[in-house]
């Protein structure tokens, strides 16, 4: 007799994810989802979802969703955390939507102390339109709109969002995890855990980057992306705790 | 009970009392009265209000209350609308309800704070992308506009489609005595599509992504049959006989002041009638094709450069002639010079 040993989240739906081969997403959602199961969250939680490769996540989980325009999500979490009581709301992000589209709505979410959870996926590149240059894209990296390589001095610098986002007051929990090996996905899930319980005790904003391979959008095999992750896009965005103001017991 | 009221601040009332239980603004004149008496007013009935950061924050804010189920309302002016397209435009797709205020100032650009109706085209014609146009309704007092923003909470969740109430600077300015709607006769509906948090029920989801093209094709075709049904909010008033030398259509402010010059040309035994169409999309098209026949000319007078008078080109039969007067810049004609305009071409002037 076998006994099953894993299933599927119940907050995940039965539809197969679409996401490319060594692509994040997919064990982002899990660990999203897991947690949302944990806390037995699943009947009252909203998710907001992004413009990008997760715009399909209203087909993913199985809470209630609403699909935000491109960089909105956290001017519609916003009013949806303040006009329902009790509700759990999150938004999921990358970063041409967050950082880029998006910059003044998170900002002034994160200011206001928004009490929502945000999970943004950073992947240093427009995985869905093809490619191209994000505001997290590394110097030197080359993409569609960078051909030669991001050069700081005419493309800038990339913008650093948990270390943006972490003095501001209303901000009470911020750390940058990967996904890039199971030691790294337990570390995740315990920092969607903390943001979790940050907002259930009211404390305010809370947001958790996960630094994510795209092996498409990079050109190379998830392998190798899953290391490009560890070795070259850790330098530029340092894992840690950048905001914990301390839960309740 | 009659009140003397500001047409934003009457607006913001009426919205209370039709159970509107949120508000999200940002501050742009002529309409700050409005958010200021929001501001007030919202945490006393127990609602949210929040100043956002921009206007484009404010509609998706809008989006979000409207998503999870409960009334919800913003007011701008014109350049402040015109930042909010995008969002309407995912309301529209979305099908969420929602009551939009547009108190209209000059433009284009920064233009000025002063009176305008030039943002005709943005409001009836579309606005956003995609195939759609906004049910827009215009009022000539501040007691209408206050029964007009009652009845839009109900109209926009009748149809699931934004209402557009557009106004003016000089009706979100001027006091009037007004009779305020009942508080509680007017009530939400019960919305099962509503984001409550999937308990005993399959999940929601709010969304106009439809990547398959039958499928986002499916979702317009079903969309224009319900746009066809917004026909029954046509609404207007006239005031015609069989035999008039012009007829003179107008709507908002511009109509108002036209009734006196009416009255006073009407007092010298001209024969003159006036249409104002109060649904501006739905365009009231059937009756003032009626009632433009029942006139030798029409005469069409807006604060633009003529926009409307496009649709009412458009309605009156050919051999009827159009004759326009048009003010813009936050110009507001008065009265004397509307009787003047109109006492010429009585008198066969151009």
């Amino acid at each position: 007799m076998s006994n099953q040993i894993l299933e599927r989240p119940k907050s995940l739906t039965q539809k197969q994810f679409h996401y490319c081969p060594g692509c994040h997403h997919g064990i982002i959602h899990r660990l999203i989802a897991e947690t949302i199961d944990e806390f037995d969250l699943r009947e009252n939680t909203i998710i907001v979802q992004p413009v990008g490769c997760a715009v399909y996540i209203y087909e993913y989980f199985d809470t209630d969703v609403s699909e935000a325009a491109h960089g909105r999500a956290p001017a519609v979490a916003t009013a949806i955390k303040r006009v329902s009581k009790g509700k759990f709301v999150l938004t999921y992000q990358g970063d041409g939507d967050l950082a880029a589209i998006g910059t003044a709505e998170i900002v002034h979410a994160a200011a206001r102390g928004e009490n929502i959870c945000v999970f943004f996926v950073n992947n240093a590149i427009y995985g869905m339109t093809g490619g191209q240059m994000a505001p997290t894209t590394l110097p030197g990296m080359k993409t569609a709109t960078t051909p030669l390589g991001r050069d700081v001095k005419k493309q800038g610098y990339p913008i650093k969002v948990s270390e943006m986002l972490a003095p501001f007051e209303g901000v009470s929990y911020i750390e940058r995890v990967m996904v890039s090996s199971p030691k790294h996905v337990i570390k995740a899930k315990s920092a969607v855990r903390k943001a979790f319980k940050y907002q259930l005790q009211e404390k305010g904003f809370s947001l958790v980057e996960f630094l994510s391979a795209c092996p498409t959008g990079w050109g190379m095999p998830p392998v190798d992306a899953a290391k490009w992750v560890e070795e070259n896009m850790t330098k530029q965005f340092p894992l840690g705790v950048y905001k914990e103001v301390g839960l309740d017991d | 009970m009659r009140v003397l009221m500001k047409g934003t601040e009457a607006m913001a009332e009426a919205a209370i009392r039709a159970g509107c239980s949120a508000y999200f603004g940002y501050p742009i004149t002529p309409q700050t009265e409005l958010i200021h008496y929001m501001a007030r007013r919202m945490p006393e009935a127990g609602g949210v209000f929040l100043q956002a950061e921009s206007e484009v924050s404010v509609i998706n804010m809008v989006y979000g209350a409207a998503a999870a189920g409960v009334r919800v309302m913003t007011s701008s002016s014109s350049p402040g609308v015109s930042l909010m397209q995008e969002g309407i435009s995912y309301l529209v797709g979305a099908e969420l309800p929602a009551v939009l205020i547009n108190v209209m100032r000059g433009g284009p650009g920064l233009g000025n704070i002063q009176p305008s109706q030039s943002d005709y085209f943005q409001s009836t014609k579309g606005g956003g992308h995609g195939d759609y146009k906004l049910i827009t309704f215009a009022p000539s007092s501040v007691s209408e506009a206050a029964s007009m923003v009652y009845d839009a909470f109900d109209i926009t969740e009748k149809y699931r489609h934004p209402v557009m109430i557009l106004a003016d600077g000089a009706l979100g300015q001027i006091m009037e005595p007004v009779s305020l709607p009942e508080q509680g006769a007017n009530k939400p509906s019960i919305k099962n599509w509503a984001l409550t948090g999937a308990k005993g029920r399959p999940a929601n989801k709010i969304f106009s992504f439809y990547l398959d093209p039958k499928g986002l094709e499916d979702h317009n075709l079903r969309l224009q049959e319900k746009f066809k049904n917004i026909n029954d909010e046509i609404k207007y008033e006239e005031d015609i006989s069989d035999d008039m030398e012009i007829l003179v259509v107008a709507y908002g402010t511009v109509a108002r002041i036209l009734k006196n010059a009416v009255q006073k040309l009407r007092g010298e035994g001209r024969k003159i009638g006036i249409f104002r169409p109060i649904s501006l999309w739905p365009f009231p098209e059937s009756a003032l094709k009626s009632a433009s026949m029942k006139s030798k000319q029409v005469f069409v007078s807006e604060m633009s450069y003529g926009q409307m008078l496009e649709d009412v080109r458009r309605i009156v039969p050919d051999e009827i002639e159009i004759k326009f007067y048009g003010r813009a810049g936050g110009v507001v004609p008065s009265p004397n010079e509307l009787y003047i305009k109109l006492k010429s071409l009585l008198e066969g002037g151009a």
